[in-house]
């Protein structure tokens, strides 16, 4: 929306990053750039001869507009150590460095990243990987360090992303290969054994002479050897582990049955002189690991698309040139300065730039005692401020994963009785023994009879029996509905969630920020009129605060400057003070003022406005329901019980009642404790709550609740206590979403019938030795794919169906 | 029928062969990136195509 008003005017679009120039100040060579970081990284370019850069495709550069470039923020560049760390190789003369550059997009950027060396005649050579992303850069040391690589980079606008993390990844790719190269050795010896094998299929006629028979399979030996000694290493490595542990997995049969085929073939070929199942061997790993391979592949795409942590909703207050702004989390960089707010997390290692700070790190380490910290002190990340708000400047970029795993902190786990997932877990756990069970019946059963279909259907029912399409119903089909919810800015803590909102009958609103909104109150000055001094001092106090009502008076101040002052205090639940030119400031609740406001009580909230003890005016702050609300909580009455809980007094009762219904028990006057204490009694009677509340000051009620979610408006106030983070302007389907989670539990159920119908099926096959070893490996994979399939499938349609999903385009 | 000795030989030894020149190829990582180089390819070299089509002289110093 915002977009097509500015583009309304015809707009000359940025010659490096093709968005609309808003003036033109930035005119060079009769070409419009839209800020003055364009027209630099165009300079560099045009100088050093690098216009083709804009002749590969139109506009490939990226706005350098939000560049708040800091000249020292790449210092830390000069540590050795870290230093050691980035670089690939290095000797006397070059050093190998990678980095991960987020903004290569197009040829243009292989093209340019590719021709470094005509920039800088440090650079030797640079080669990029699209796919990954990557740029890989030989430099010569004597004429350039890294840290001038890595400005270079950035005043050409690719700014590497530097983590020093990021080492571990290497590792996982090598694992990849390695399952690669098995899977070759395997297919290698499968295919050649097959050739050998063939005049076994022709046994009937005498094909070639008895001496190539026995030869043949003599070769059939040697080339099983690889194939057990070397590609099926991984299952031995997995089920030893397992047993080691006292534990039984799903690698325990297949290692069973490898052995069982191989040592019976050896005796067959060997011993009795017959052919053997060398062949059936070969392919049985080959398909194995390919089906593990592709199972891999597609478990890395869905794993990749439900990455809905990189939507995680954390806004950060940032100021740059005093002028303060609200900003995701991943926009954040090193060398911002930002403002933390009573109660707010501090998102990224920072360093303290005001005088003292009290941080809480009950989030990370349990310990709830505050530490105090001074001027220049390295606070961490995950730590929250008490009291004043704070200034810092951010010494580390932000890991959206390392917040989640917060929300994750088993402090706040919670019951997890009446779920499917630990069920899921108990019968992949006995699953196992009984496909053992079954398998050795099988054996003693057709050794009476035949022995080499004894072996055949011991191999083929340790095989075909899959535990993994049992356990990954569950994990997939949530996943899926996770993403989905992540979609419509519902942020789920983890799966477990959506089961426990499957099975809610209650839900407890919280009033105050909930269903009412800062945005449609209604607010109003009694008293002298304001000067813009006076307004400028209280939005210095307001903006300090993280109540409904300082923000709603926040926002009604509008965008002034605010104010130096000292001493600034928040009492929770009553007001704010602060010193300013030596008089004290007051702005809160009558009994934090002490004024007098016997027939005001009726109207409303009030907020009464003090200095040194007297009283200049009150506000008085109506506040509005949220838009759609009233359809909302009238679709969920006829399903829940509903609750209204509010810290406010009932002066409102009446309109309350008018718009949301009668059948709805209202609670006044209740303290965050007492929230608490109603959502306990609510669960010891039995019922299965959900709590929906702002997650400020009924952190311990979205605690105590079956599922705890937190609304929030554009500033976030994170609290790991809730279960889920609704945005606000998506609340008005959260009937939907309570319907949705319903379907994807009995989603599961079906997939769960799905799968225990392959296993019985297959199972019965393999018993009567009707199925060969080589055709349960291919069904292994396939029926694991196929449960996968059908649960992301079936979640996707349904929420196609209810419209969940078109909400994809926000 | 003596020959079946040599062609099985023959057979594996360049089965073989070809495993590992998929190994050498692996290593060198010939299968990491399959886009870049597709790209890279269609540049022209560097210093004719720029004089072209490029601005005129520097004139903003």
């Amino acid at each position: 929306m915002k977009k097509s008003a500015t583009i309304n005017p015809p707009a000359v679009k940025c010659y490096h990053c093709g968005e609309p120039c808003e003036n033109e100040n930035f005119l060079l060579e009769e070409k419009q750039f839209c800020c003055y970081g364009c027209k630099l990284v165009y300079e560099v370019l045009a100088e050093n001869d690098l216009c083709n850069y804009y002749n590969i495709e139109a506009f490939p550069g990226e706005s350098q507009k939000s560049q708040t470039g800091k000249s020292n923020r790449f210092d830390y560049l000069n540590d050795e150590e870290t230093e050691r760390n980035l670089l690939d190789f290095q000797n006397e003369e070059q050093s190998h460095v990678t980095f991960f550059i987020p903004l290569i997009h197009c040829a243009s950027c292989i093209w340019l990243l590719e021709n470094l060396f005509h920039i800088h005649s440090g650079i030797i050579s640079s080669r990029v990987d699209f796919i990954k992303k990557k740029v890989q850069i030989k430099f010569s040391n004597q004429k350039l360090s890294l840290k001038e690589l890595v400005e270079l980079l950035s005043t050409i606008g690719y700014e590497p992303r530097i983590n020093l993390a990021n080492l571990e990844k290497k590792q996982k790719n090598y694992s990849n290969n390695r399952i690669v190269k098995k899977l070759a050795v395997a297919g290698f010896c499968f295919g050649n054994m097959m050739l050998f094998s063939i005049p076994e299929y022709f046994s009937e006629t005498v094909l070639i002479a008895e001496n190539f028979r026995g030869l043949f399979n003599y070769l059939n030996v040697v080339l099983a050897l690889p194939v057990v000694l070397y590609s099926a290493n991984d299952y031995y490595l997995s089920a030893w582990n397992s047993l080691r542990q006292k534990r039984i997995n799903m690698d325990v049969p297949i290692v069973l049955g490898i052995i069982a085929l191989f040592f019976y073939s050896l005796w067959e070929i060997l011993i009795v002189g017959n052919a053997g199942y060398m062949d059936s061997l070969g392919g049985l790993l080959f398909f194995l690991l390919l089906g593990k391979i592709y199972q891999q592949k597609t478990f890395a795409t869905l794993e990749f698309d439900r990455d809905y942590k990189s939507y995680f909703p954390i806004a950060i207050t940032r100021l740059s040139q005093d002028v303060e702004e609200v900003i995701p989390l991943r926009k954040l960089e090193v060398g911002n300065l930002i403002r933390v707010r009573n109660e707010e997390l501090i998102p990224a290692d920072s360093i303290l730039l005001c005088e003292s700070a009290n941080i809480d790190y009950s989030f990370v380490t349990g310990e709830e005692v505050p530490v105090p910290k001074k001027k220049g002190d390295l606070i961490f990340a995950g730590g929250r401020q008490l009291g004043d708000p704070i200034l810092l400047t951010v010494q580390k970029s932000p890991s959206q994963g390392y917040l989640t795993d917060l929300w994750n902190n088993e402090a706040f786990e919670k019951k997890k009785d009446k779920l499917l997932e630990p069920l899921s877990n108990k019968i992949s756990a006995s699953f196992t023994w009984i496909v053992i069970f079954i398998s050795v019946s099988a054996l003693l059963f057709w050794s009476f009879t035949d022995f080499s279909i004894a072996v055949k259907s011991f191999v083929s029912v340790l095989i075909v029996a899959c535990p993994c399409a049992l356990a990954m119903s569950t994990p997939f089909t949530l996943g899926n509905t996770l993403r989905i919810f992540g979609r419509g800015k519902f942020y789920l803590k983890n799966a477990s969630v959506v089961e426990r909102l499957a099975i809610i009958d209650t839900v407890v609103f919280d009033k105050t920020g909930t269903l009412t909104s800062p945005s449609q109150a209604k607010i109003n000055f009694h008293g002298e009129p304001l000067s813009k001094e006076t307004k400028s001092l209280i939005k210095s106090l307001v903006s300090k605060s993280a109540h409904p009502l300082s923000i709603r008076i926040n926002q009604w101040l509008g965008n002034i400057s605010a104010l130096e002052i000292e001493n600034f205090e928040e009492i929770k639940g009553n007001g704010l003070r602060a010193i300013y030119k030596n008089q004290e400031i007051k702005i809160g609740s009558s009994d934090f003022t002490g004024s007098n406001n016997g027939e005001l009580e009726e109207l409303g909230n009030l907020v009464f406005f003090q200095v040194e003890g007297v009283t200049i005016g009150y506000f008085h702050i109506q506040s509005g329901l949220r838009e759609g609300l009233e359809d909302v909580v009238k679709a969920l009455q006829g399903k829940y019980e509903i609750h209204v809980l509010s810290g406010d007094h009932p002066h409102e009762l009446g309109s309350l009642k008018a718009k949301l219904g009668k059948d709805i028990q209202y609670n006044f006057l209740q303290s965050p404790k007492d929230k608490m204490n109603y959502l306990r009694d609510l669960n010891t009677s039995g019922k299965e709550t959900l709590m929906i509340g702002d997650g400020l000051n009924d952190a311990g009620a979205l605690q105590e609740s079956n599922v705890g979610i937190a609304i929030t408006d554009q500033v976030s106030h994170f609290s790991p206590a809730s279960d889920a983070i609704l945005s606000s302007d998506s609340m008005r389907s959260i009937s939907d979403y309570l319907d949705f989670a319903k379907q994807s539990r009995n989603i599961i159920k079906a997939s769960f019938g799905l799968s225990l119908l392959y296993n019985v099926v297959g199972v019965s096959l393999a018993v009567q030795g009707l199925l060969s070893p080589v055709i349960c490996a291919v069904l292994m994979p396939v029926s694991s794919i196929s449960v996968v399939l059908f649960t992301t499938l079936s979640t996707n349609f349904l929420a196609w169906k209810k419209g969940l999903i078109i909400q994809k385009s926000t | 029928m003596e020959v079946i000795f040599l062609l099985i030989a023959i057979s594996l030894i360049l089965a073989v062969t070809f495993l590992w020149l998929f190994f050498r190829a692996m290593k060198d990582g010939q299968f990491d990136d399959d886009y870049t180089p597709s790209v890279r390819i269609l540049f022209d070299s560097h210093k004719k195509a720029t004089k072209k089509q490029s601005t005129k002289p520097k004139s903003y110093e």
